[in-house]
């Protein structure tokens, strides 16, 4: 009985989706011969990029694959946490380089937070 | 990358112009593969062999996982093998030495794998010619592949036309049976079964779904096999489960055998079991 409530209030996503989520993310990187580590540092770069105009959640970017046809298309989901002003007084005032941490904590309220960019 | 083999075309060599000028049609020999291990290769095997014997036609199975033979196990042949696969091959025995005729299905024969040898001991060319002089006698030939991509995957591959690839549902048999299929190549025709579904399981969205592995590996649906306990006691005893006239297991594994004859029957589709209490004790018990 305390089972059938606990499963019957628990609101966890069902692991078969999980499960198709994982295959389909292995399978594109089989076919596609990228390591884990090709894919990880494609990320870094892609956000490296886009933070340059935009201050973008690093903990929450996920970067996956899907099969159109024939082709393989690479999906990037960057959460944009604000749109950064320009700021004309200090000159280079924040360079890409800056360590990533801070920035990732300074999460700004009340923006939209998932804005999918796609590339192929 | 695919495998070489031994005939191009599977449809080319599938008749055999005998010397007296009639037509003798060669039987169909057919790899059943899997990549990962312990998914049922062996009881598919066992089992869909029965079935096509069941229906009448001439069925050899080979087991080809030498140093693992458990082909006999399955067939509750283990204590009739007195020649293996490698005493052929190795010619210390004869075609006929070697094939063990089934206990319970007439038509059916076993060719042993060797235990106490290694995959590597087996010639490729050989294994080709091997399963050549079978599909002269017999309609079918099974061949019960090891797991794994190398040598003795190879070699069980080998002189096969078509496979069968095995599959449970689950990431890491998907991803595997993907590797295999992509090892294959298209001239294989690669077609599937998905062995050990719960229904319960799926309709609670806690495993992956006929659909879900459909959707993601896109071959030719064989059939579903339910995970179904009265395997496990079958197996124990050493009598295939097809050989059952009725049960919705038996007539999947039925099903099967009609669809590889080339019957257009349709696939019985799992369904959920719904097991009063007293049921479920009594068939505890009589398992």
């Amino acid at each position: 009985m305390i089972e059938f409530l606990r499963r019957f209030f628990s609101a966890a996503p069902p692991s078969a989706s999980a499960a198709k989520e994982r295959l389909r993310f292995v399978l594109m990187t089989d076919h596609l011969a990228l390591s884990p580590e090709i894919v990880e540092a494609m990320k870094r770069d892609l956000v490296d990029v886009i933070s340059r105009h935009v201050e973008v959640d690093r903990e929450k970017i996920e970067v996956t694959f899907e099969r159109q046809d024939r082709a393989v298309a690479l999906l990037a989901n960057i959460p944009i946490l604000s749109v950064r002003r320009p700021q004309p007084p200090e000159p280079p005032a924040a360079p890409p380089t800056r360590p990533r941490r801070k920035r990732t904590r300074r999460r700004a309220s009340g923006t939209s937070p998932t804005e999918p960019a796609a590339a192929t | 990358m695919h495998l070489l083999s031994q005939n191009g075309d599977p449809a080319e060599g599938n008749e055999r112009r005998a010397t007296t000028g009639e037509i003798t049609k060669l039987g169909r020999a057919i790899v059943v593969t899997s990549g990962k291990g312990g998914v049922g290769k062996t009881t598919t095997t066992a089992n869909l062999g029965t079935a096509l014997a069941r229906r009448g036609a001439r069925v050899a199975l080979v087991d080809a996982d030498i140093g693992l033979r458990n082909l006999d196990i399955l067939l509750g042949l283990e204590n009739r093998v007195t020649h293996h696969l490698l005493d052929v091959l190795e010619e210390s025995a004869t075609l006929d030495d070697a094939l063990i005729p089934d206990k319970h299905s007439e038509n059916l024969y076993l060719l042993a794998a060797a235990q106490s040898r290694e995959k590597e001991d087996v010639d490729t060319e050989k294994m080709c010619a091997l399963v050549a002089s079978l599909r002269e006698r017999f309609d079918y030939v099974l061949i019960d592949s090891p797991a794994g991509i190398e040598r003795g995957f190879r070699n069980a591959v080998a002189g096969a036309q078509e496979a069968i690839v095995v599959c449970t549902p689950e990431v890491s048999a998907v991803r595997d049976v993907d590797r295999v299929v992509g090892l294959l190549g298209n001239r294989f025709r690669p077609q599937l079964i998905i062995n050990r579904l719960r229904p319960q399981l799926v309709q609670k969205g806690k495993m992956l779904s006929v659909e879900d592995v459909d959707a993601i590996l896109r071959l030719p649906l064989l059939g579903v096999i339910a995970d179904e306990p009265q395997i496990i006691v079958t197996t124990n005893r050493g009598e295939p489960l097809a050989l059952r006239r009725d049960g919705a297991t038996a007539n999947a594994y039925h099903a099967i055998a009609a669809r590889v004859a080339g019957e257009n029957v349709a696939m019985p589709t799992v369904e959920l079991k719904k097991q009063s209490f007293l049921e479920r004790l009594l068939r505890g018990g009589r398992a």
